[in-house]
């Protein structure tokens, strides 16, 4: 009986063994974000846009290590707090992860980015990597920069420069109010919307600068009132999430009919409730574009994300950077264990974005440079959101953008 | 001054939709004793179901059935849940509701995920009932006026003017009497339950397409309920639609406002200090009226509480 067992055993591990070595390599990336409370819809939709872009940038066409690894996605829910973060990302590093993407709130992404580092710093033989996908305070790119972080979003500064370029180029415009979130992103973009401005266009007035604090405020309809009491031509916010859909619809249904330019003002819902209203106000910067498709291949990679995932949106078009780049820095250096040498091919890497044209993932500072459009919500565009009828079209393309803006990030490479 | 007027009526729309979710909960709390944390839940309800109804029947169907479904659950969980639960006394109730408020709030991410829902007001209702100066102002808005007002009159005649509301208020007082001279004392209190709860549910869907249908819905406004009815006087009427009042307004004018600290500092005779991103009362400085608006209902809360504890047109100490 027992020498049955034992022989059992040895043809179970034989066969396992030979599994293994007929199986693809696959090269786990810990994508950190909330899946489950307020935040989920931010964190399912950017595991979704992961997932697909995986399947059809990298591993189907067998892009990784020519075909013989395949990248896989293993998710930790943070409930977006950073607290939290930091355990999955022990758990992840415990697990043999050495990829970390994480993206939503700026607050989680610096403590990930500290942890990385600090982590990097003690075992400097077996670094860990963070791919930040959408975590915007350009702080984490300036003081608070370090070597293993790679931000794939372009930074507030930046999408500020192309939304107020938009601003200025509109000479109807002469009043701008600015409102946002109280904290630190929130402030972020009034003072990048106070110095741009001034720079661009002197003659317009800033109207109003307010913060109202986030998630607190039940009914936007007094912030309205001032908006419109003030005469502003245009409002620039940094709102998310239902700050945003509050702001927006309290607005617009105060009789406000010119530009809202937003950050964050689509899918999500946040398209669905705005509606028919929203068409021609309601106005989008972000990396990238979804309508109108740059390319015939974007057009089959969007139209291919929406038959897999029917229920969410592409909403953050930079995020397909990220597999096939760190698939090329994996090629590069012809394993995908070796972490250093990965984000030194990483650095500096030129790439042909499916979504946001060239992308450099800029030497200095680890910010990614792409293409940032400004979006206007439109009816009938060819990828609706949140299945309203209407999506965001791109205006204004920035290619390339802010190129050489200045940094005052000063890396330490190991 | 147009401004002003502006901000008035806005006030008011926000105070009559927050007095009529105080209403139902002051009449539980006065009947039954019962503080329902899960009432912001129910009002929550009415703006999915309204919501899910609307997607077939449009807007009206939802406002009179929504209500309705409302408050039968609502009826529901008195008979076959708080009745049971109250034999043990008034912390396991409390503690009931509070995991009843859990649920509802699950329940309905399970069902309709958690994204803002796109509910809006009726295409009859969509246009500007009035403009001043600029300003618009949503016939939506006049409608909830009057929705709010016809539910206020009605209960009001209802409470002190029907054999039914004598019978409620003998109840409220004197329930073992009320129920020896022969009544159903405990079917009073369901149907108390019921139509507390479905008024809830018929804020929701009047309050959904103008502040938004999400899961967060309930939170966003179950502690500041709690606050104005403990303003008003717990159990009284006339003391919720007051205090809802004077919250809405109170809450309107201080966002309208950008009165800064610095101003009224400066106008105390103190003078602003010239390095004010290192001073240590840099936050004191700065702050802004707009900022503090959120916080002010608390702080009458609590100077009531320390003038005249049983609220502004409270009766009885409780």
């Amino acid at each position: 009986m027992k020498r049955l067992n034992f022989m059992m055993a040895t043809a179970l591990a034989a066969g396992l063994i030979a599994g293994a070595a007929a199986a693809q390599e696959k090269v786990r990336i810990a994508f950190i974000d909330p899946l489950s409370g307020p935040f989920a819809t931010t964190g399912t939709q950017g595991l979704s846009i992961y997932r697909h872009t995986i399947k059809e940038l990298v591993n189907e066409p067998g892009a990784l290590l020519d075909g013989q690894a395949e990248f896989e996605m293993v998710p930790f829910d943070n409930k977006i707090s950073a607290k939290e973060s930091l355990i999955q990302l022990q758990v992840a590093m415990d697990q043999g992860i050495r990829i970390i993407a994480q993206g939503a709130s700026s607050g989680v992404a610096s403590a990930l980015t500290e942890a990385v580092a600090k982590h990097n710093r003690r075992n400097p033989d077996d670094p860990v990597i963070f791919l930040n996908h959408s975590a915007v305070d350009p702080a984490l790119t300036n003081d608070k920069c370090q070597f293993w972080h790679f931000r794939f979003d372009a930074n507030a500064d930046i999408k500020m420069d192309a939304l107020t370029d938009d601003i200025a180029a509109n000479p109807e415009i002469k009043k701008v109010y600015v409102i946002g979130q109280d904290y630190s992103f929130g402030k972020a973009v009034a003072s990048a919307a106070q110095r741009f401005l001034k720079e661009k266009r002197p003659d317009i007035e800033i109207v109003g600068n307010e913060l109202h604090p986030i998630g607190k405020v039940k009914d936007f309809t007094p912030y309205a009132r001032k908006i419109v009491g003030s005469g502003a031509d245009a409002v620039i916010t940094g709102n998310w999430g239902g700050d945003m859909v509050g702001l927006g619809k309290a607005v617009m249904g105060a009789g406000f009919d010119k530009p809202i330019y937003t950050y964050y003002g689509a899918t999500s819902g946040i398209t669905a409730a705005f509606g028919e209203e929203g068409d021609g106000i309601v106005k989008l910067v972000g990396a990238g574009q979804v309508n109108p498709a740059p390319s015939p291949d974007a057009q089959a990679f969007i139209e291919s994300f929406y038959e897999s995932f029917p229920d969410l949106d592409l909403g953050q078009p930079q995020m397909a950077n990220v597999a096939p780049m760190l698939a090329a820095a994996i090629n590069e250096v012809g394993n995908a264990s070796d972490i250093k040498a990965i984000a030194y091919a990483l650095e500096g890497m030129e790439h042909d974005g499916i979504l946001t044209g060239k992308t450099v993932m800029r030497e200095s500072d680890h910010q990614a440079i792409q293409t940032v459009t400004v979006q206007g919500q439109t009816p009938g565009v060819t990828f609706e959101y949140d299945k309203s009828g209407r999506g965001m079209n791109a205006q204004t393309i920035v290619e390339m953008a802010s190129k050489d803006s200045a940094t005052t990030c000063e890396m330490k490479r190991p | 001054m147009a401004l002003f007027l502006v901000n008035v009526l806005d006030g008011f729309v926000t105070g009559l939709l927050l007095f009529m979710l105080c209403s139902g909960l002051t009449l539980i709390f006065s009947m039954m004793g019962v503080l329902n944390f899960a009432h912001a839940s129910f009002y929550m309800l009415g703006a999915y179901f309204a919501y899910q109804i609307s997607l077939v029947t449009g807007f009206w169907a939802g406002l009179l059935i929504a209500p309705l479904i409302v408050g039968v659950i609502g009826a529901l969980v008195e008979r076959y849940g708080l009745r049971r639960v109250h034999k043990y006394g008034h912390v396991p109730e409390l503690i009931f509701t509070f995991g009843l408020a859990l649920l509802i709030e699950e329940t309905i991410q399970f069902f309709w995920g958690k994204s803002q829902l796109p509910f809006s007001e009726p295409a009859a209702l969509d246009f500007a009932a009035f403009s001043i100066a600029g300003n618009a102002f949503p016939a939506y808005k006049v409608f909830m006026i009057a929705v709010a007002m016809g539910i206020f009159l009605t209960l009001l005649y209802i409470l002190t003017k029907t054999r039914i509301g004598m019978t409620i208020q003998a109840a409220l007082s004197y329930p073992e009497t009320v129920q020896n001279l022969g009544h159903n004392v405990p079917l009073v209190f369901m149907c108390v339950f019921g139509v507390g709860t479905a008024m809830a549910g018929l804020a929701g869907v009047i309050a959904g397409p103008v502040l938004g249908v999400f899961p967060g819905m309930a939170v966003q406004l179950g502690s500041i309920v709690f606050v104005t009815i403990v303003i008003g006087g717990l159990g009284s009427l006339w003391g919720a639609l007051v205090a809802s009042l004077i919250i809405g307004w109170m809450q309107t004018f201080a966002t309208a406002y950008n009165v800064t600290a610095e101003q009224v500092l400066t106008a105390m005779g103190f003078t602003k200090p010239e390095l004010i991103w290192d001073h240590p009362l840099q936050d004191l400085w700065t702050l802004t009226l707009p900022q503090l608006g959120p916080i002010l209902p608390y702080l009458l809360m609590i100077i009531v509480l320390v003038l005249r504890p049983q609220g502004l047109m409270g009766n009885r100490e409780s």
